[in-house]
């Protein structure tokens, strides 16, 4: 190494406490959270807990383990993780692998992804869609939670961009040998998407885990909710408050290690993930850039 | 061999036009289902020009027209709503520019690769937690004995009860967006910075422009289009004030400054089942968005060459 000019040391130690300041912002809080779940609840009550647990116990997760909705709703999430992931995956591929073909190629082309694009974005609101849904007596079972997001738009957009870059000649040449669109959909695009098909996947994975919203308005008895609407249920109970007195009593009442052992726990799924999740949402991003 | 030619020479027209319906009927799944879930609810936005009734039905209620439109205007509560979405979306449009740049250009200047690796690896993350998680976090961090408040109290001031504080409320949703989302929006800033030209840096090294100025003068120029782009898409979305944050830390105390048309649609329609005039407020605002977004897509193709769609 060169020797350093003081100029160069100042401005590095300000960058590197700036950018240290910023991540630790990140890391923190959620550590903290992590300590009051094996903290004992009058040290939390106390504010005593930091980083570290204080009186460490394991009272909140033997409470969990009993907790028998709580495991009812995760494996009401898993349930619809899985079959969302299906259907999202279904039809971002059979949607995405014709509209990626030229407008010689596929002349409709141009009519489908004008009305795709409207979809993403017009809305006409939740009570319209609520209606809908509940109409077709979809409401009560997992399929509201599934069905009314089935088409991901903005991944079809993402996967168009993707397929549009595989080189024609590959398509070309096994459509000289007699090769049906499915089958060079199946044996070619989707073998060389690989990357592009876990970014869509990772997304729609993390989707289906932190919504709340469908659970909240489909689901009309509590037995039935995935596990971030049983959560919201449960901790963000403060719709009924309505003076700062009751909100002070309610935040220093003790449920909040056992809310913060529900936390940690639906978070670990995601943390499984995380790495994967990492790995592929910058290519994702930078797929999804290309304009349509 | 002989079939094979016999089928190149149909390829022409029976082939292509085989082809052409076997896409058509892969996209037909995907229409119906955005036929029902997208378009049949826009339809039946025409609710927010009845005096709708469950028993009645769409076909059934009463026509009135642009009534529950000339209604909400008239209520007080729906200015207040509307201009609360107004300033807490912009609050969090500009910071969400301000701070990702920053960032990006200081994690750039950061050339040990496990720290840079690390430090990313971290601030990506609450991208990824729902807001159902970390309003429990935030609530936490924000409560009156919590760490915020300890800091306060140990610097000699008075504890402030930030979600339940009209003068806070807003600045605390701004604040606890950024928080959420710098690291994930700093990823395309400094996928741009890994295009800029080391030779600029070196050059201008050469001439004796310090780091702050080499930054002032190339890094923050060379962002300038991914600047612009992201402001354009952004303002777009100024009437989403961003739903699930503020509907998981609100309350009745902060509806004053905090309530945006998002909850009161939720409130209105869901819970106090006023389904027309719900539909309405929700509609008026999906217009608006739409108009905004084309226009903002529109300026950014027009400055940048490159929109969304």
């Amino acid at each position: 190494m060169k020797k350093v000019k003081p100029g160069k040391l100042v401005s590095d130690i300000i960058i590197w406490a700036v950018v240290i300041g910023f991540t630790l912002s990140c890391l923190l809080p959620l550590l903290n959270m992590i300590a009051i779940s094996f903290s004992g609840s009058d040290a939390v009550a106390a504010n005593e807990v930091g980083l570290l647990p204080k009186d460490v116990n394991f009272t909140a997760y033997s409470k969990l383990l009993n907790d028998s909705q709580f495991w009812k709703s995760f494996l009401i999430s898993v349930e619809r993780v899985v079959l969302g992931l299906l259907i999202n995956m279904f039809f971002t591929v059979t949607m995405a692998y014709p509209l990626s073909k030229s407008k010689l190629r596929f002349p409709a082309r141009e009519i489908y992804i004008k009305f795709v694009i409207f979809a993403m974005l017009f809305s006409g609101g939740i009570i319209p869609l609520f209606m809908v849904v509940s109409n077709l007596h979809l409401t009560n079972t997992i399929w509201s939670l599934v069905l009314p997001g089935a088409v991901p738009v903005f991944n079809v957009i993402l996967l168009i961009n993707f397929f549009k870059g595989v080189p024609d000649s590959l398509d070309e040449a096994a459509r000289i040998d007699g090769a049906s669109p499915i089958q060079i959909l199946v044996k070619i695009y989707l073998p060389v998407s690989l990357p592009a098909l876990a970014t869509v996947a990772l997304f729609s994975i993390v989707n289906h885990w932190n919504d709340y919203f469908s659970g909240l308005i489909y689901m009309s008895k509590s037995a039935m909710y995935p596990l971030q609407t049983y959560i919201q249920q449960l901790t963000v109970d403060i719709t009924q408050i309505t003076d700062a007195e009751q909100l002070k009593q309610m935040s220093s009442m003790n449920n909040r290690t056992f809310n913060a052992a529900k936390i940690v726990v639906s978070t670990v799924p995601l943390l499984v993930i995380y790495p994967f999740l990492q790995k592929y949402f910058v290519s994702g991003m930078v797929i999804g850039a290309v304009k349509e | 061999m002989g079939q094979n030619s016999k089928a190149a020479a149909r390829k022409s027209s029976g082939h292509a036009g085989k082809e052409k319906m076997m896409f058509h009927l892969m996209l037909l799944p995907g229409m119906i289902m955005l036929a029902i879930f997208v378009f049949v609810p826009l339809f039946g936005s025409i609710m927010a020009f009845e005096n709708y009734s469950p028993a009645k039905g769409i076909f059934g209620s009463k026509w009135v027209g642009l009534e529950n439109f000339k209604f909400i205007f008239s209520l007080p509560d729906s200015r207040q709503v509307f201009v609360n979405t107004l300033v807490i979306a912009f609050g969090k449009l500009v910071f969400n520019i301000i701070i990702p740049v920053l960032f990006a250009i200081l994690l750039n200047e950061i050339r040990v690769k496990v720290f840079k690796k690390t430090f990313q690896t971290v601030v990506y993350l609450p991208h990824f937690l729902s807001w159902v998680v970390l309003a429990t976090v935030v609530t936490n961090m924000f409560s009156l004995t919590g760490p915020i408040n300890s800091v306060i109290s140990a610097l000699g001031g008075d504890p402030i009860q930030f979600l339940a504080d009209n003068a806070w409320f807003r600045k605390v949703m701004v604040a606890t967006d950024v928080w959420k989302e710098f690291g994930y929006n700093s990823v395309v800033y400094l996928a741009a910075l890994t295009s800029i030209d080391l030779g600029l840096y070196e050059a201008a090294s050469i001439d004796g422009a310090n780091r702050f100025k080499q930054i002032l003068h190339i890094t923050l120029p060379s962002l300038l289009p991914t600047i612009v782009l992201m402001t354009a898409l952004n303002l777009g979305n100024i009437l989403n004030a961003g739903f699930d944050q503020i509907f998981n830390l609100y309350n009745p105390i902060v509806y004053q400054t905090g309530d945006i048309i998002d909850t009161y649609v939720y409130r209105i329609g869901m819970v106090e089942r006023q389904y027309s005039i719900g539909t309405a407020v929700g509609l008026f605002k999906s217009v608006i968005s739409f108009i905004l977004i084309m226009g903002a897509n529109k300026a950014a193709k027009k400055f940048t060459g490159s929109g969304i769609f």
